[in-house]
């Protein structure tokens, strides 16, 4: 199956090449994962451009209203909310760029401006928050595999009572409790409209479903002869888990942040779709798809527009992930079966 | 096993501690504003959160609230300050809804991710199984919502072949309950259809290459024996793990979702009207017993599993 297997031919001298050399050669020869990823960097630039359409094309930003406007069709004049309140269809570049999407309900707004903004919030959010899991969970799974004892009794049994909540509901239940009074700790003071709201529920959330899988490892890790070297020359704890242990992790954790983003996205969907997760005035392609339902019946664009970016953002992310997972681990230690039940973050309800 | 069964049953018993304790905190005590605000929800007179707080003791210490807070929920004298409603009669109220959904869904699931599963790993590398991979990747990247949205313009406000949500109960009338399932039953099933049939296919590649499959080649069975009773009998242990872990997650909140969009007055659809509320006494009681509930099924997955299973309970010991 993977080529680099066969014997090099006896002419060609032999170049050393890093296991990363190998992962990005195997990867570029998988074309499927290549096309998923430059799909998700299209919808990535898609929202980075939002500024620049909202100033340069619509001349409006996300939560300016049209109401009582009307616009230039192709030379037709055309309100923007008829007196029904039924808003404009997509016009595309029929009115220069304005509505290219049409309008978003009795507002008025322009959905293709919401689109793009509600993009960076859901995009920013998934980003952010699974760089949270990611930390949460090195550290947490190298201080509970390295030192064991009752430092990993404490931190797996943690994890386990997070683990113990179905994440949909844990997340509702923080969303609610911190979205009357937002959140007060110590010095820093998130008001409960705050996007940090979510992108630490999120963040915390998920770090489990991360943080076992590595803590396995590192168990596993830790008995190997290269860390009892580096401890027999003098290194420190902190020295053995950064300077040893983590390099053999990355391409775990590599494929767990790619799959992390894709979950997260669904979640705050999910969350701001229930009214617990981003709050307005802000908006994501989930609270879009909330108030889009309320007129699934005469507009169904307003819902199926960001559900389906949501769906090509998550597709892109896991058809790519799987194939990093291939690239980086060919032996598929990390297998879904390795872990059958534990920690696999596609399979996670939302 | 009686070893097992009881430290399972302890360690079950220390998780469900850990999480009301959790809960509690979440709702009662975190920093910031007070409890007995938040509890009153929209509806806040200082009057009410005066009753409140005497009510739920906020001024007690820690301890003390915690127990009063504990027996409040389980002595079902709980109600919701914004409606007046009691909290856990209404949850009772929705349980039929949340299993009929659930367990319709989690039949549905199974079928299909097997079937699918097992076309997609007996045709390996072929046109089925690359059609099979691609419908399994945008099953588990569909949101519910969107696929639910699909379903109702389509299914329901374009043609009117099925009705846009509510429950009927079984009893009542069994074929238009049915009916009135069928896309909320779809709607959930089809994450999982998506992520079974994929475990199970890579499973099942894996147990190709086992021995004893060798050995039935061998002995001339023909291929579709050595494929069903040898190759996906070995395969599905790992399934019928996961779904007890899942079907436990959908009935304590994974169906929370579906629920909402199709109205079907289960426990789920009261914890959406809760959260758009923001009433917190409901929704401190969801997740008590949602979690709970999760805690509960999976234990009895666990030890239903090393009675059949005798490696289980051995293996787990070294833990």
């Amino acid at each position: 199956m993977a080529s680099e297997s066969h014997p090099a031919p006896a002419a060609a001298a032999p170049t050393g090449r890093s296991p990363w050399r190998l992962a990005l050669g195997r990867l570029r020869r998988n074309r499927v994962a290549l096309a998923f990823l430059a799909l998700f960097v299209l919808i990535a630039l898609f929202v980075l451009a939002a500024p620049l359409w909202a100033n340069h094309v619509a001349g409006t930003g996300p939560n300016t209203t049209h109401t009582l406007e009307k616009i230039e069709v192709d030379g037709e004049k055309r309100e923007v909310v008829n007196r029904e309140g039924k808003p404009i269809g997509p016009v595309w570049f029929g009115a220069g760029g304005r509505f290219f999407l049409g309008a978003d309900g009795r507002l008025g707004r322009d959905e293709m401006v919401r689109l793009m903004y509600g993009g960076r919030t859901s995009l920013f959010i998934s980003l952010v928050a699974a760089g949270l899991t990611t930390l949460l969970s090195i550290a947490l799974g190298l201080l509970a595999g390295y030192y064991r004892g009752w430092t990993d009794s404490v931190i797996s049994r943690a994890m386990d009572v997070i683990w113990a909540f179905p994440v949909l509901l844990l997340g509702i239940a923080l969303g609610t409790a911190l979205a009357v009074g937002g959140l007060q700790l110590g010095p820093i003071s998130i008001s409960g409209s705050s996007i940090w709201i979510p992108i630490l529920i999120i963040g915390v959330v998920y770090t489990p479903y991360m943080a076992r899988p590595l803590r396995g490892e590192v168990l596993a890790l830790r008995e190997k002869e290269f860390v009892e070297a580096a401890v027999a020359q003098g290194a420190g704890p902190l020295r053995v888990m950064l300077g040893e242990l983590l390099p053999n992790l990355w391409s775990t954790i590599i494929v767990f942040f790619t799959l992390n983003i894709a979950n997260n996205m669904l979640l705050e969907a999910a969350l701001s779709f229930l009214g617990a997760g981003v709050q307005p005035p802000n908006s994501s392609w989930g609270t879009m798809i909330s108030t889009g339902f309320d007129v699934i019946s005469s507009e169904p664009l307003l819902s199926v527009l960001p559900g389906t970016m949501i769906l090509l953002t998550v597709l892109s992310l896991n058809v790519f992930g799987d194939g990093l997972r291939d690239a980086l681990d060919p032996k598929s230690k990390l297998r879904l079966e390795a872990h059958a039940g534990l920690a696999e973050p596609e399979g996670t309800p939302v | 096993m009686g070893r097992f069964v009881v430290r399972r049953l302890l360690g079950m018993i220390l998780v469900l501690f850990a999480i009301s304790v959790l809960v509690f905190l979440i709702f009662n005590v975190i920093p910031n504003s007070d409890p007995a605000q938040r509890m009153a929800g929209k509806v806040a007179t200082p009057a009410l959160v005066r009753s409140i707080t005497e009510e739920w003791g906020f001024d007690d210490p820690l301890p003390q609230q915690y127990l009063t807070t504990m027996e409040k929920i389980f002595s079902g004298d709980l109600i919701s300050y914004s409606d007046q409603r009691d909290v856990d009669e209404e949850i009772v109220k929705g349980l039929p809804a949340t299993f009929s959904l659930c367990i319709g869904a989690a039949v549905i699931w199974m079928f299909f991710g097997i079937v699918f599963g097992y076309l997609s790993a007996v045709r390996a590398g072929g046109l089925t199984d690359r059609l099979l991979t691609i419908l399994a990747m945008i099953g588990i990247s569909m949101p519910v919502f969107t696929l639910a949205s699909i379903f109702l313009i389509y299914l329901t406000y374009k043609t009117q072949l099925f009705p846009s949500g509510g429950y009927v109960g079984l009893t009542e009338d069994p074929f238009d309950w049915a009916y009135h399932l069928v896309l909320p039953w779809t709607t959930l099933a089809i994450l999982y259809v998506g992520f079974y049939s994929r475990v199970l296919r890579s499973n099942m590649l894996d147990a190709m290459s086992g021995d004893y499959v060798r050995t039935a080649r061998a002995k001339g069975l023909s291929e579709r024996r050595v494929m069903v009773r040898h190759v996906l009998r070995n395969s599905l242990i790992p399934v019928v793990t996961l779904f007890g872990l899942d079907f436990g997650a959908t009935v304590g909140g994974g169906a929370i979702l579906t629920e909402a969009i199709f109205s079907l007055n289960g426990v789920g659809d009261y914890a959406f009207e809760s959260t758009t509320n923001l009433d917190l006494p409901p929704i401190m009681a969801i997740t008590l017993f949602g979690a709970f509930f999760v805690v509960l099924f999976n234990t009895l997955v666990d030890i239903a599993y090393a009675y059949l299973d005798p490696r289980v309970r051995l293996g787990s010991s070294a833990q």
